[in-house]
């Protein structure tokens, strides 16, 4: 069966979870073109993990959908998973084995084919050949993202999901993936959806943003258009205005209710 | 590429089995480890079967029930460790996001369970074995095809105990780890280890009939002490096995479903 290509890398419609009484995203939609990069911004709490996990199907919906490079992932899920990939700081690789070890081990999950030939190209590509026969829970913590993302890359995903990639990376080292990143969505045409608190980052790289607020949807262009649209300097200072223009309006609830 | 809902990858579960092989092989202690318990045990119960074998006329019949009993109990506790144990190690290094954002599916994963587990228990219980013919003059070989139905039984028991175990610290998270330590013991009592069934109280008799490990035990003592094969026990043994082993995966696959709908997967081991 031919794989879809649809115009759109990832369509999210009314997506919804709860736990309990507690909503963690609430009917949210949105739809990423294939081929960009897309942030995904928000406060802590905001439902930017939440979205991903969803995404990746290591949670299930309470409702709505979610159409991965065609794939409706309540049927079709494994077949959007090997065209995928992500990366994040809340999951980790076993530490005890080597670096060459965790990466044969999801080459072989994701079915890569050549699989010395891709090691050895990420290995120089990510400058991470020189610790392949350490392990993995005796790296630092800016290594230790360099083969998280190494492993991301492993199967040469279509869509890439990316949690806080350059969180724990030296300006210099953060620099060196941020071009890497970029280089590798237009060398492959990969669509890459990214969430971080790095507003510079996300300026810089991404084509697009999604802004999430409280488990919605509330603001979204591309990272000039915001910046014009808030009469703001930088990204930085659009977030500040989304997340305290929240704060206020909380606040003034308060008063009227008091 | 395959898009059945039930496909089937044995690449990917090669990939589990390295995943295990590899922690394994980085570490000697584990490997001395898997062949240290069931090698005391064994020590322990050669002694006290050369001390009954002196006054018990029953023992004196046949010398190697006890060291054979021995044995294959750490066949049924092996197996089931190798399971549960070898799955909380996808718990401590937090790696169930990885392996779950993957194209793995659970029911690979629970395969690549139970290789490992083969594996691990005829590593622990086959060093035992060996060295009980040099040490007392015993080989559990003796008991020539029959081991392989024995063997086999109670490590299916060991791999259904394990699964549950597995769905229990899916559910409730690590705090249940110890029951793979104590699970297997409740067991004990009833499967006529060391001792026939029917010492046990009659109603508890029924109880034991409901495992498959005291039809092994029973057949093992039929095939000592009277030179038989007791197929019947065995096609007991095979068909409460079967039930069991799908209840364990049924309610794997059960938990591993709730932790999706509670968000546990990523949370696992923190």
């Amino acid at each position: 069966m031919a794989s879809p290509s649809p115009t759109h890398a990832l369509e999210v419609h009314q997506l919804t979870k709860h736990y309990a009484d507690v909503v963690a995203l609430d009917a949210v939609s949105f739809k990423v073109s294939a081929g960009i990069v897309c942030g995904l911004l928000g406060g802590n709490g905001a439902g930017k993990t939440t979205t991903i996990a969803l995404l990746l199907g290591l949670l299930t919906p309470s409702a709505g959908e979610i159409r991965i490079l065609g794939h409706d992932i309540k049927r079709d899920r494994y077949a959007a998973l090997s065209r995928m990939n992500f990366s994040s700081p809340y999951v980790d690789l076993p530490q005890r084995l080597t670096v060459a070890q965790n990466l044969r081990v999801y080459a072989r999950l994701y079915g890569v084919k050549d699989i010395r030939d891709r090691l050895g190209v990420l290995g120089e590509e990510l400058d991470i050949s020189r610790f392949m026969t350490r392990r993995y829970g005796s790296l630092s913590a800016g290594q230790k993202t360099r083969v998280a993302l190494a492993k991301a890359l492993l199967n040469e995903p279509e869509l890439l999901l990316l949690d806080e990639p350059t969180a724990s990376l030296d300006p210099d080292s953060a620099d060196r993936i941020r071009v890497y990143l970029k280089h590798y969505q237009q060398r492959t045409s990969a669509t890459v959806l990214l969430a971080s608190h790095n507003m510079p980052e996300v300026e810089r790289i991404c084509d697009d943003v999604i802004m999430l607020r409280s488990g919605r949807v509330v603001d979204r262009g591309t990272p000039q258009s915001l910046i014009a649209r808030y009469g703001r300097q930088n990204m930085e200072q659009v977030f500040l205005d989304i997340a305290r223009r929240a704060e206020r309006r909380t606040a003034a609830q308060g008063r009227s209710t008091a | 590429m395959n898009a059945l809902p039930f496909a089937f990858s044995w690449y990917r579960i090669g990939a589990m089995v390295l995943r295990y092989v590899y922690v394994l092989r980085s570490s000697w202690p584990r490997i001395i480890e898997l062949a240290y318990w069931p090698t005391v045990q064994m020590i322990l119960w050669g002694f006290i079967t050369q001390f009954f074998v002196t006054t018990s006329t029953w023992l004196a019949q046949a010398s190697g029930a006890l060291l054979a009993a021995v044995l294959l109990w750490d066949v049924l506790f092996r197996g089931q460790l190798g399971v549960s144990v070898v799955f909380f190690e996808e718990l401590y290094s937090r790696n169930l996001g990885h392996l779950f954002a993957s194209p793995l599916r659970p029911y690979e994963l629970i395969f690549a369970l139970l290789t490992i587990s083969f594996i691990r228990t005829v590593i622990g219980v086959g060093a035992a074995a060996c060295l009980a013919i040099p040490f007392y003059h015993y080989s559990i070989f003796s008991l020539g095809l029959p081991l392989l139905a024995f063997f086999m039984n109670l490590l299916v028991l060991g791999w259904s105990i394990g699964l549950v175990i597995c769905a229990l610290v899916l559910r409730y998270g690590l705090g249940a780890e110890s029951f793979a330590w104590a699970a297997i013991f409740a067991v004990a009592p009833v499967s006529g280890i060391y001792y026939p069934i029917t010492v046990l109280p009659e109603w508890l008799q029924s109880v034991a009939y409901l495992l498959p490990s005291s039809h092994v035990f029973e057949g093992m003592r039929a095939v000592l002490f009277e030179q038989t094969f007791r197929l019947d026990l065995f096609l007991h043994a095979v068909v409460l096995n079967m039930a069991y082993l799908a209840l364990g995966i049924a309610t794997f696959l059960y938990a591993f479903r709730t932790a999706r709908r509670r968000g546990l997967l990523l949370s696992m081991g923190e």
